[in-house]
C-alpha cells in the first residue's frame, strides 16, 4: 500500500495538450475515482500512472518514489482493463499465475497465491477453465484476480464495468467495493460512469477537458459542487441549471417565466448575470412558486420524475411524494433555498453565500 | 389447407435445389474438372507403359491399361532424383526458417513499436516485394559469385528470403494487428520484457498466420525455378523442379513416364504439408484472435 501523488501532470500528443496539468494527492489505502466525460484525460492520465504513456511535464509519486522514469513493471501495481486483456491461451490459472512466473517466484508460493486469489473471487471451480469459457462477470473477476496475486502499491482500474450489462455492473460494482474494503490496497478507478463513482470512491476527482475540475467525498461534490460543470455532472437526473440575470431581488431566468428566490444572503449584485442551480430532488410543489406546465410524466415507483416548461426553460423535479399532475397541466414549483447553488455566469464558478 | 403449404414448399425446395445445381454445384464441377486434369493426367503418364503413351489408335489416351512402376522405378534408382528431393527439401526448409524469423522480428518491430517512420519501412519492405524477380536475379546473380556461394545450397537458401520476407511480413503485420494491443501493455506491467510478450503473449497468438506464412515460404521456395536455374549448375545440388527438366530431357528427348512421375514425387511433399495445416492457412486469411 502507498501514497501516490500527481504533481502538475501535464501530457502533450504532438502539439496537442491532453492534460495541462494535473495535481491530486492520494492517500495510502484510499479508493480514489477519476470521472469525468469522454476526452477529458482520466484514462490517460491512469496509464501515464501505469507507466504505458510518457509523462510531458510533473511527476507522478508512487510510496514517496518519484516513477517518471520507472517502468510499469517495477512500479509495483496492477491495473484491470476495460477489456480485461485476459490471454486467450491461457487459463484461468495461468492467467493469475503470469506475473509470478516471470518474476520466477517458486512454484509452491504462486500456487499458494492462486488459491488464495481463487478464494477470495470465488474462481475455485474455475481455475483450468479459458477465458473464452467464462461469463462476463467471471473475466472481470479473473482480472481482478490476476491483479491481487501481486500484492500491489496501487490498483489501477480502467472502466472495468463498462462491458458489462446494467445488474451485473451493479453487482461487481459491490464487490470491487467489497475487496478494497477488505485488501485496504490504494485504488484508482476511472469510469465515465457518475453513479459508480458516487457509490465507491472515497474520493472524487472530477476532470474536464484536460482538467481537475473538483477534488473531494462524493456527497461534498454532491452537495457544494465548485462550479456549474461539477453541478451538471454529477447527479442523475442532472441538476438544473437556469442562466439569467439577478432582478429586484429575484432570479429571472432568460426566456423563463415569474422569478426565482435567490438564497439569504446570496453575495450577488442587482443585474448580474448568474447561473441558477438546484437538483431535481429539491423542488416541491408551492402555491406561490414559478409556474411550469409539465410536458413528461416518469414514475418509477419510488420517486416521480417531473419535467415542464416555464416558458423556453426546461425543468426537471423529482417528487418523492405521489404526483396527480397530467401532462399540459400547470403546476407551481419552488427549489428549496438551502440547497440551492449560484454560480459565476462566464467562469462558472461557485459564488458562496 | 396445410397439404396445400406443402406442396408450394415442395416446389419451393425442387425449385431452389434446381437453383443450387445450376449455380453451385454444375460451376463447382467444372473448376474442380479443370483444376484437377492436371494432377490426373501426371498421375496416368506416369504409370503408363512406353507402348500405351504413343499410341493412341490401341489404347485411350485418358486411361491405363496395364499400369507400370518402371518410370517411377527409373526415377528413383536410375538418376539422382532422391538427391534432389533431398536438397530441395533441405533448401525450401531453411529458407522457409530463415524468412519466419526475421519476418517475425520486422513485423512486429512495424506494428508495435512506436518508431518514427515505422509506416514508411513497411511500405518499402511491400515495394521490395513488387520487384520481380526475373529482374533481381541479375544483382543476385552478382553477390553470389562474389561470395563464392554459386553451385551451393546456400545461394538459394539466402536469396529465396529476398522474395518470402517482405510478403510473411506483411501478412504477420496484418495478423499482429488484429492482437488486441492491450493484451501486451497487461504482460508489460505483469513484468514482462518486449522478447518475453512475443514469445509468450504474441507469437502463440500468431500461430496461425505463422502457420500460413510458412506454407506459403516453404511452397514458393519448393516450386521456385528461375533462381535455382541461375544459380546452380552441378547436378547433384538441382532442386527438383530444375532437375527433372534438365536432367530428364535429354537433347530434344522428353522421357514422359519419368517427367510426371518426378513431378508427382515433387508435388506430394507440399500436398501433404498443405493438408496438415489447411485450417490454420483458411482461418489466418480470414479470421483473427478471439478472446
Amino acid at each position: 500500500m502507498a501514497t501516490v501523488d500527481i504533481r502538475d501532470v501535464r501530457k502533450n500528443f504532438g502539439s496537442t495538450a491532453i492534460l495541462h496539468g494535473v495535481s491530486v494527492g492520494i492517500e495510502d489505502g484510499e479508493f480514489v475515482v477519476l470521472v469525468g466525460p469522454s476526452g477529458c484525460g482520466k484514462s490517460t492520465l491512469l496509464r501515464m500512472i501505469a507507466g504505458l504513456e510518457n509523462i510531458s511535464g510533473g511527476e507522478v509519486a508512487i510510496g514517496g518514489r518519484v516513477v517518471n522514469n520507472v517502468p510499469p513493471k517495477d512500479r509495483d501495481i496492477a491495473m484491470v482493463f476495460q477489456n480485461y486483456a485476459l490471454y486467450p491461451h491461457m487459463t484461468v490459472r495461468d492467467n493469475m499465475a503470469f506475473s509470478m512466473t516471470l518474476a520466477k517466484a517458486p512454484k509452491d508460493v504462486i500456487e499458494t497465491e492462486v488459491t488464495r486469489a481463487a478464494r477470495i473471487l470465488g474462481l475455485e471451480q474455475l481455475l483450468d477453465r479459458y477465458p473464452r469459457q467464462l461469463s462476463g462477470g467471471q473475466r472481470q473477476r479473473v482480472a481482478m484476480g490476476r491483479a491481487i496475486v501481486r500484492h500491489p502499491q496501487v490498483f489501477l482500474f480502467d472502466e472495468p464495468l463498462s462491458n458489462l450489462d446494467a445488474k451485473l455492473r451493479v453487482q461487481m460494482r459491490a464487490e470491487i467495493k467489497d475487496l478494497h474494503q477488505r485488501l485496504k490496497t490504494t485504488t484508482i478507478y476511472v469510469t465515465h460512469d457518475q453513479i459508480e463513482a458516487m457509490t465507491m470512491a472515497d474520493k472524487i476527482v472530477v476532470m474536464h477537458g484536460g482538467n481537475v475540475e473538483q477534488i473531494g467525498p462524493p456527497l461534498d461534490l454532491y452537495d457544494r459542487p465548485a462550479n456549474a460543470f461539477v453541478a451538471g455532472f454529477i447527479g442523475s437526473p442532472a441538476m438544473n441549471l437556469l442562466h439569467g440575470t439577478v432582478q429586484g431581488g429575484a432570479f429571472h431566468a432568460e426566456g423563463g417565466e415569474g422569478s426565482w428566490p435567490l438564497p439569504t444572503g446570496a453575495r450577488v449584485s442587482e443585474g448580474q448575470r448568474i447561473i441558477y442551480g438546484f437538483r431535481p430532488e429539491h423542488l416541491r410543489l408551492d402555491g406561490s412558486g414559478v409556474p411550469l406546465v409539465v410536458t413528461l410524466v416518469e414514475p418509477t415507483g419510488s420517486e416521480t420524475q417531473v419535467t415542464g416548461r416555464s416558458g423556453k426553460v426546461q425543468i426537471v423535479g423529482a417528487f418523492r411524494e405521489r404526483i396527480t399532475a397530467q401532462v399540459g397541466e400547470t403546476i407551481h414549483v419552488l427549489p428549496d433555498l438551502a440547497q440551492a447553488h449560484l454560480f459565476h455566469r462566464e467562469t462558472g464558478q461557485r459564488l458562496d453565500a | 389447407m396445410s397439404k396445400a403449404a406443402n406442396t408450394a414448399d415442395d416446389a419451393l425446395s425442387w425449385q431452389s435445389r434446381q437453383r443450387r445445381v445450376v449455380t453451385v454445384y454444375l460451376p463447382l464441377i467444372c473448376f474442380v474438372i479443370i483444376l484437377l486434369f492436371p494432377f490426373y493426367w501426371m498421375t496416368i503418364t506416369a504409370i503408363k507403359p512406353n507402348a500405351e503413351m504413343f499410341n493412341y489408335k490401341d489404347y485411350s489416351p485418358f486411361w491405363v491399361v496395364s499400369p507400370t512402376l518402371a518410370n517411377i522405378n527409373k526415377l528413383l534408382f536410375e538418376t539422382s532424383y532422391p538427391q534432389w528431393l533431398f536438397n530441395t527439401m533441405l533448401i525450401a526448409v531453411c529458407s522457409t526458417v530463415l524468412s519466419l524469423v526475421a519476418s517475425v522480428l520486422a513485423a512486429y518491430a512495424i506494428q508495435r513499436l512506436r518508431f518514427k517512420g515505422s509506416p514508411y519501412v513497411g511500405l518499402a519492405i511491400y515495394i521490395a516485394y513488387l520487384v520481380p524477380p526475373s529482374i533481381l536475379f541479375i544483382p543476385l546473380a552478382t553477390m553470389v559469385f562474389q561470395l563464392g556461394l554459386f553451385d551451393s545450397p546456400f545461394a538459394l537458401i539466402l536469396t529465396y528470403p529476398t522474395f518470402l520476407i517482405p510478403f510473411c511480413t506483411w501478412l504477420l503485420i496484418g495478423y499482429f494487428k488484429s492482437i488486441p494491443y492491450e493484451l501486451e501493455e497487461c504482460a508489460l506491467i505483469d513484468g514482462a520484457s518486449r522478447l518475453q510478450i512475443l514469445r509468450r503473449i504474441t507469437l502463440p497468438l500468431a500461430v496461425p498466420g505463422l502457420i500460413s506464412a510458412g506454407i506459403f515460404s516453404f511452397t514458393l521456395s519448393w516450386n521456385e525455378f528461375i533462381y535455382a536455374l541461375a544459380f546452380i549448375s552441378s547436378s547433384e545440388n538441382k532442386t527438383v523442379p530444375v532437375a527433372i527438366l534438365t536432367e530428364l530431357v535429354q537433347g530434344d528427348v522428353y522421357q514422359w513416364g519419368s517427367l510426371m512421375a518426378g513431378s508427382l514425387l515433387g508435388s506430394l511433399p507440399v500436398a501433404i504439408f498443405y493438408s496438415f495445416f489447411v485450417d490454420y492457412y483458411v482461418s489466418s486469411l480470414t479470421g483473427a484472435v478471439k478472446e
